[in-house]
């Protein structure tokens, strides 16, 4: 273990935070993160020397801002400085302790949520939002983020310039934001959080290696706002959702590196650690009282992670969770899920009636197919169940998928 | 004489640890506590789960507790475990913390006015 390798830790750890304090300073990504680079670069030289600092964020604040100011100043030969109100700086003896005072958690609060919530523009698509994520948030390299979006490194610095781009034009509000724009930006930022664990999720194959550590970078982001935020129920159910479905990682992927059913897991596998973790976050959740579809989903994923055998689930209490989930995210996909938890209660013909009038918004939908076909081939309708498997297969968007599919349609010749 | 040996870190820099680092750590401290358990001298040692599962009850107005989301404190470094060690004396309960410390954080070392072992729960 080298000197380096802790200090490393400690700047990855601490760089939401200070890229965060910096953006607020400066209201220039570019900046920000120029100062931060700067920062580090003085941390890797003196910390392995002189230990780390008892406050490593204020540390790297305090040096990235002064560090940007010289260059701003060497800059302002050719331009004018920016306002004074843009820029507080004190030339005191006194300013690195006024600035650790103005870094109080709520300070930090506010300043990480903006971060986030700049790399999370809905109008930029998801993969742009996640990538300036990975970038700025994060600390990935372009080649890093690169790599787990099976691109060329060029292509992913042109995509990442853009997305910079796009958010700089998009003015973001730098004032402390009241409690409904918080709460919106909240909701953005969640979202963007669970659309890069998904990018790592659903992988498979040959990508499934490169891609995990998506999930393992949204599980960070996540505790780091669930840190900020401790009382809010849909980021804690969040958090919770993500530890369960992490915790089956080694479960999840066969030795070639395809999806492994739920049922089919070899539950031993699944990391106890996060299944604990994640369990008492959905207990926590459920002590406010205010549902929402993470929490929904994390209660629906923490009756798996109870169950030692999957032939033992408490469907109808999965049938319930769903019934919820309908009402707060109304969605053919959810019914369509809720479809497969009401087979195992109440049997194949109430499932199929559930799901009679999703055929047309999931005709192109390789699930719903495949769940039609199930339901069908139990009921002994053994024409039309081929007929919907057929349909599945030709939407199967990995070989694995396909495979399972087939295994099917060989099961009804039989 | 016991002493708790309570140990602090940076929770989000634990989280950015690569698996060999936290390996190596891990390593370290059970070379301390399988040192100790030799010498009769190792009592309960536990880890704690970050402080975003942690819930606070404090006393409040008219006698009803409040329940609070979160730790009790808010600190720059949070309590992430803990170690009861027998030390016959101060010098000797740093040395034990000496040799748990790494290249962050921080161990503070409290003598225990009162130890009672429980019941030895698994």
């Amino acid at each position: 273990m080298t000197e380096v390798h802790w200090v490393g830790a400690a700047l990855t750890a601490a760089r939401p935070q200070v890229v965060a304090a910096l953006l607020r300073y400066f209201r220039d990504l570019d900046i920000a993160e120029e100062a931060f680079q700067e920062a580090s670069l003085r941390a890797l030289k003196t910390w392995p020397l002189n230990g780390s600092p008892r406050d490593p964020a204020a540390w790297l604040i305090f040096v990235g801002r002064n560090s940007a100011l010289d260059e701003l100043r060497r800059r302002s030969k050719q331009d004018a400085l920016p306002e004074d109100d843009v820029i507080s700086d004190s030339n005191s003896e006194d300013a690195e302790t006024a600035l650790i005072d103005r870094l109080d958690s709520s300070a930090y609060q506010d300043d990480v949520l903006r971060l986030l919530f700049v790399c999370s523009q809905p109008e930029l698509p998801v993969t742009q939002q996640i990538a300036v994520a990975l970038r700025i948030v994060s600390g990935l390299s372009v080649q890093e983020i690169a790599r787990a979006f099976l691109v060329t490194e060029a292509a992913m610095a042109q995509r990442i310039t853009r997305a910079k781009r796009a958010i700089t034009e998009s003015a973001v509000a730098f004032e402390t934001p009241g409690p409904a724009e918080r709460a919106e930006r909240l909701t953005t930022v969640a979202a963007m959080i669970y659309l890069l664990f998904n990018e790592g999720y659903s992988a498979s194959g040959g990508e499934a290696h490169v891609r995990i550590p998506l999930c393992e970078e949204a599980i960070r982001l996540a505790r780091l706002l669930l840190r900020l935020f401790p009382a809010e129920a849909e980021i804690i159910g969040l958090t919770a959702l993500l530890l369960l479905q992490h915790a089956r990682a080694a479960a999840r992927l066969d030795p070639n590196g395809d999806i492994v059913l739920l049922d089919d897991q070899n539950r031993s596998m699944w990391n106890r650690d996060l299944i604990a973790e994640g369990l008492v976050l959905v207990e926590k959740a459920r002590r406010l009282g205010k549902p929402g579809p993470y929490q929904m989903q994390a209660e629906i994923a923490a009756v798996h992670s109870r169950t030692a055998r999957a032939q033992d689930a408490d469907w109808a209490r999965i049938d319930e969770i769903y019934s919820v989930l309908e009402q707060l995210q109304p969605s053919p996909v959810v019914t369509l899920n809720r479809a497969v938890a009401v087979a195992r209660v109440r049997g194949p013909a109430a499932a199929l009636d559930m799901i009679a009038p999703l055929g047309e918004s999931l005709a192109g939908y390789f699930h719903f197919h495949g769940v039609r076909g199930a339901l069908l081939k139990d009921l002994g309708r053994t024409d039309e169940a081929r007929v919907a498997f057929n349909q599945a297969v030709a939407l199967a968007r990995t070989a694995a998928e396909a495979a399972h599919i087939r295994m099917n349609l060989d099961s009804l010749s039989k | 004489m016991f002493y708790c040996i309570l140990s602090y870190n940076l929770e989000a820099e634990l989280e950015a640890w690569s698996r060999e680092k936290a390996a190596a750590a891990m390593a370290k401290v059970e070379v301390v506590k399988s040192g100790l358990a030799r010498q009769g001298r190792l009592g309960p040692v536990g880890r704690l789960m970050a402080t975003t599962t942690a819930m606070t009850v404090r006393a409040g107005r008219g006698g009803e507790p409040l329940v609070l989301d979160g730790p009790l404190a808010q600190t720059k470094e949070q309590l992430v475990g803990f170690y009861i060690v027998d030390c016959n004396s101060l010098d000797d309960a740093i040395e034990v913390a000496r040799g748990l410390v790494g290249n962050t954080g921080g161990l503070e070392v409290r003598p225990l006015v009162h130890f009672y072992p429980g019941i030895g729960l698994q």
